[in-house]
């Protein structure tokens, strides 16, 4: 199967490797996907706590060029954005964006759950209550 | 110079020897006649080619001429060994013992026969891939016509204790078949040494052409007889139909004629480059061998990285490097490997699994390259990997809560 030149390159080249501090009230921290399933993404929001901006994003995921792809792009898409504008991010969006064959797309789902446990991480750290997601369709 | 991409994926397929091609070619143009017409020159030359192919694959694997019937593929002789022996023989018994780990062409054929009033009995096997020769014989019952175990499987080269297993067979009348897809032109394999009645083998994983394989069927002590599963011209003495592929028949002989010569002296060097990978590859932290070390293929090498994901890792060097991998993300099902599962791993460690099959065209530049490439490439997606940084903060793994998917 080939793979398109986006995931190539976010393979290799990925944009935000890295950890953030958890311990931290404003850093937000998804953790997704299983090992027996062979993905598991760990994607990481800082938030300015003032502005409700994502000031920073982290990922780390253990899974085939599409998973590592779809995360890398994920931790681009939400520097520079509002929570609520995160919330909007669909699985879709990477689909499209990475040009991912159905085959791959549950990595698309997975960076989609890994934002959306990233920003309930963040909420309940912060007293608030966490947001209840329908489940995907595809899994 | 080291020419690109390298190819240590010879458990799938190898490259024809050119020396199989240069046998093969007069038969595709000049000597181009069908080996069954009786009654003019064309037809006597592709026989008499087909009768000297029949005595070179013969001999590779110790038996006479008369037992190695043509067929298309090892699948094609999976199928009519089995199938084969259970309708031949319906009136002794209807059930058969196999492995966990035998090849599609074996399980799903097995399958079949379950549907339309067959038994079967699947052996697990140990950790390190064999079989347990006590279950096996524990296994069998009245009723039992048929065992099959592979000589050695295509995913981890574990080599079954095939005179072992004969032996049992032998000593319950039962019949023995061998999937020995892997191991002819490989290692040494006698049937009569070995004890097998049935075994079913390729040209195209010993150097020779695609689309031509053989079943051996033994003739005497006992003298076996399948039911033929096409109907046709009585080709193969009756047991396969079908105008034979006089070139690549001419080319599986010549591809067993270099085995029978090169295979001591190839076998050597391949393992001594497939040693090297091996240890150089297992310098790595949390790297492990799949499958006996001991009871092992010489050219092949299955090794989990664990927390890296297969065809992630795949993809750090499959434009320059062809081999394959355990894991089967590309697959819907996700399901990885059921051959590492059997051995009973964790579907994490049979995700990170790569499977290496060196060949006689291997050279050691290209086992360098290999050993640089796939170390730098586990060691940056292990920078990537959240597993393998919580394995470093000696989180066990286990106990965490994942989310289902």
């Amino acid at each position: 199967m080939a793979y398109s030149e986006k995931v190539i390159d976010h393979y290799q080249n990925p944009k935000n490797v890295g950890t953030l501090d958890k311990s931290k009230t404003n850093v937000g921290t998804g953790l997704v996907g299983a090992p027996e399933c062979g993905d598991v993404m760990r994607l990481q929001i800082e938030v300015d706590d003032a502005t409700g901006m994502i000031t920073d994003a982290k990922f780390k995921t253990f899974g085939c060029g599409s998973a590592i792809a779809s995360s890398s792009l994920a931790t681009e898409w939400l520097k520079g954005k509002s929570i609520d504008e995160a919330l909007t991010v669909d699985n879709m969006d990477f689909v499209e964006e990475l040009s991912l064959p159905p085959v791959k797309i549950h990595c698309s789902v997975l960076a989609e759950d890994a934002i959306k446990a990233a920003i309930n991480d963040y909420r309940v750290k912060n007293g608030k209550e966490a947001i209840k997601f329908e489940e995907s369709v595809v899994h | 110079m080291l020419k690109l991409p390298i190819y240590l994926d010879n458990n799938a397929t190898t490259p024809m020897d050119p020396r199989v091609l240069e046998a093969m070619t007069p038969y595709f143009l000049e000597h181009f006649g069908n080996a069954a017409s009786r009654n003019h020159p064309f037809g006597w030359e592709a026989e008499e080619a087909v009768d000297y192919a029949r005595e070179q694959v013969a001999k590779l694997i110790g038996a006479d001429p008369k037992e190695v019937i043509f067929t298309s593929g090892a699948t094609e002789g999976d199928n009519l060994g089995i199938k084969g022996v259970f309708e031949m023989y319906a009136s002794k018994g209807n059930h058969i013992i196999t492995a966990t780990t035998e090849h599609k062409a074996v399980l799903d054929t097995c399958k079949h026969l379950e549907k339309i009033g067959g038994e079967v009995t699947y052996l697990q096997v140990k950790a390190d891939g064999l079989i347990d020769l006590a279950e096996l014989e524990a296994a069998i019952k009245p009723t039992t016509i048929l065992i099959s175990i592979m000589y050695a499987n295509n995913e981890i080269g574990t080599v079954q204790p095939i005179k072992e297993i004969s032996a049992i067979a032998r000593k319950h009348g039962v019949l023995l078949f061998s999937d020995a897809t892997q191991a002819v032109g490989k290692i040494p394999v006698n049937v009569n040494k070995d004890g097998i009645d049935l075994m079913a083998f390729t040209a195209h994983k010993m150097y020779g052409p695609k689309g031509v394989g053989a079943l051996y069927v033994r003739r005497k002590n006992p003298r076996v007889k399948v039911t033929a599963q096409m109907d046709g011209g009585g080709h193969e003495r009756g047991m396969r139909s079908g105008t034979l592929n006089v070139p690549g028949i001419v080319g599986f002989g010549k591809a067993c004629e270099l085995c029978m010569l090169d295979m001591e002296e190839d076998t050597k060097r391949i393992q001594v480059l497939r040693d090297k990978l091996e240890t150089e590859l297992l310098k790595l932290e949390e790297a492990y061998i799949n499958g006996s070390k001991e009871h092992r293929l010489p050219h092949v090498t299955n090794i989990s990285f664990k927390h890296v994901e297969g065809e992630g890792l795949l993809m750090g060097f499959n434009k320059n490097i062809a081999l394959s991998s355990g894991s089967a993300c590309t697959s819907a099902s996700l399901e990885p490997s059921y051959v590492l599962k059997a051995l009973g791993l964790g579907d994490d460690l049979a995700h990170s699994s790569l499977r290496f099959g060196l060949g006689r065209f291997t050279t050691e530049e290209q086992i360098d390259y290999t050993i640089k490439a796939i170390s730098e490439t586990v060691l940056k997606l292990r920078e990537m990997s959240p597993l393998w940084e919580m394995y470093k903060e000696g989180i066990d793994l286990s106990t965490i809560e994942w989310a289902a998917h």
